[in-house]
């Protein structure tokens, strides 16, 4: 058997499943190549005694009938964890010790998994580079000094650098598949409502979603089956028949329509970019699916309206970081005072300017010509969608307009930082899952990724699909491994 | 349209996060460059278009307003920036 860390998920646990390994194990062989690799940064809380305790408890009394028997997993830190500190990549929450557990954490649980940590994120999700954290920037494994992509750019470095054998993210804009695009991995933003909100540190309710990252797409359906549940305490969650979608997966995608939008050839588009596309089509085509040539005409306002009601909603969903009942206080003349300092103190400075973008198109005067014309825009974007999904089954675009950048290379411009989100934004506007998949490298050698959306609710479909290119792409992660210790 | 210090100031309050001169600086040049950019919208009709509000299209679900917690009070209590053992502790507001 190889190295037990490099394996996928699915062989990890058939390995378990016919007792060739523990999950004593396999949790210290992530524990030690966890402790080897603290240069990557990507835990906020190591929680390695406990994983080990619980891996040796389920090993006393194992149950071989659950799907991840004794695996040991690490989670982005937006997931509230049971007496586990969440963060959510602020100082804000810094000594903040859930009481509860988040729905979806609880459900992998469940199946048998082991809390192995809290992984790094940008500050409150908000960022495309795990450069806002408070905790500091993640370094990819893929190069030294190059960026993870972000917000669950702790998740994608954990992932790809065999630090956990699978993962979960949150998606409000791009933030699980443009880290898996730019580190070589797989990743599933699910339709909204498919996966419980409940316990997950809001950032912009109607488009936050937590999905898989996984290092191939069998190992993605099946996490996906096991987080997406219909939950009462999330209001918006969805009660549709959920697949099983491991078992369900074929790479029988004969016949799919899969639509080419013209408007993702956006100026200024990299040609390597470019040429991923075309090679991606050829793949699609050779999985025997039939390409037609689409318009989703209001691509090109979907950043815009996303930088409204993003920040819209976030500044509403910040507005209980006061410093009275959890989190971080700083002294204050009075109440007013002591509010204002906690916040611009406890709250890093893209924070600050999401949550003052939000309050301002919220304001008594601006509401009207930014948050309802969003709004509008919002909808004009979906019905795009609508119109598209009449006439085929899934689209096929690229995940992001550019490979991974370098730490530093953008933190001083907010806009051409959001315009790594270009591809990904619609899909959160528009409610609709959504996979990257890794394709290609650029001249450098750094990680592209393919997307594929949906439509909603038809998860099954894009894991088919994706399923069906993986094997033709058959992408091989070169990873050299050196920030080992 | 663009933003000024004033209007950083007037947000500033709004959004209870105190701004010195040098961040309300910086915060007028970025949150200019991300409206110019917002602008864009106003390329577009809107007239008769309903709003979106929420992608799930579902009526929100009723249930009974009943306890399902379990006693948690302690645990709360110990997330309190301030030790007090049976209340939350802020700064005088009544004089």
């Amino acid at each position: 058997m190889s190295d037990i860390t490099s394996l996928t998920l699915t062989e990890l646990v058939k390995n378990i499943k016919d007792k060739k390994i523990s999950s004593e194990e396999t949790t210290k062989a992530f524990i030690e190549r966890g402790e080897k690799s603290r240069d990557l940064n990507v835990y906020i809380t190591e929680d390695f005694s406990n994983a080990l305790a619980k891996a040796r408890s389920f090993d006393e009394k194992p149950n071989f009938d659950l799907k991840l028997p004794g695996v040991p997993m690490a989670v982005k830190d937006l997931f509230c964890t049971d007496g586990v500190k969440t963060t959510a990549g602020s100082k804000i929450l810094n000594n903040f010790i859930p009481p509860y557990e988040s729905t979806v954490t609880q459900n992998i649980w469940n199946e048998g998994a082991v809390l192995l940590g809290k992984l790094n994120c940008d500050e409150f999700a908000m960022g495309s580079s795990n450069e806002t954290s408070f905790f500091g920037n993640v370094q990819s494994p893929i190069a030294k000094g190059l960026v993870p992509g972000g917000s669950s750019g702790g998740s994608a470095s954990a992932l790809a650098a065999n630090l956990t054998p699978i993962t979960i993210g949150t998606d409000t804009g791009g933030s699980i598949r443009q880290p898996a695009s730019f580190t070589g991995t797989v990743g599933l933003k699910p339709t909204y409502g498919s996966c419980s909100r409940y316990g997950i540190v809001a950032f912009a309710s109607s488009l936050d979603q937590a999905g898989p990252m996984s290092k191939d797409v069998k190992d993605c359906a099946l996490l996906q089956e096991i987080i997406s549940t219909y939950d009462d305490k999330d209001s918006t969650s969805v009660d549709f028949k959920r697949n099983e979608y491991s078992k369900e997966l074929t790479n029988n995608i004969k016949g799919k329509k899969i639509g080419i939008p013209k408007e993702y050839r956006v100026d200024g588009m990299p040609k390597e970019i470019e040429d991923l596309w075309t090679k991606g089509i050829e793949y699609a085509k050779d999985c025997g699916a039939v390409i037609v040539q689409i318009s989703l005409p209001h691509t090109n306002y979907a950043l815009p309206t996303y930088y409204i009601v993003a920040p819209a909603e976030a500044s509403s969903n910040l507005a209980r970081y006061d410093g009275v009942k959890y989190g971080f206080r700083s002294k204050g003349e009075n109440l007013i005072d002591m509010y204002e300092k906690t916040r611009s103190e406890g709250f890093g400075a893209e924070v600050q300017r999401r949550i003052m973008i939000g309050t301002y198109v919220l304001s008594s005067g601006y509401y009207d010509a930014y948050y309802l014309k969003a709004q509008k825009v919002r909808k004009l974007i979906k019905n795009d969608f609508d119109e598209a999904y009449k006439k085929v089954d899934a689209i096929l675009t690229p995940s992001t307009p550019s490979a991974a950048f370098k730490i530093g290379e953008k933190t001083n411009d907010p806009v051409s930082m959001y315009l790594n989100d270009i591809f990904t934004v619609p899909v959160n506007l528009a409610g609709l899952p959504a996979i990257s998949i890794p394709a290609g490298v650029d001249a450098k050698g750094y990680p592209l990724g393919l997307q594929i959306i949906g439509k909603a609710f038809d998860e099954q479909n894009i894991l088919n699909i994706a399923y069906a290119m993986e094997e033709k792409i058959s992408f091989k992660n070169k990873i050299t491994e050196w920030w080992i210790k | 349209m663009t933003i000024d210090l004033k209007t950083i100031k007037h947000i500033s309050k709004l959004s209870r996060i105190s701004v010195d001169d040098a961040k309300a600086d910086k915060l007028v040049g970025d949150l200019n460059s991300i409206f110019d950019f917002i602008e864009k919208l106003n390329e577009l009709n809107t007239d008769n278009i309903e709003p979106l509000t929420s992608v799930a299209e579902t009526t929100l679900k009723l249930r009974t307003d009943e306890v399902k917690s379990k006693n948690i009070r302690d645990q709360i209590l110990k997330n309190s920036p301030e030790e007090n053992e049976d209340f939350f502790v802020v700064p005088r507001v009544v004089e």
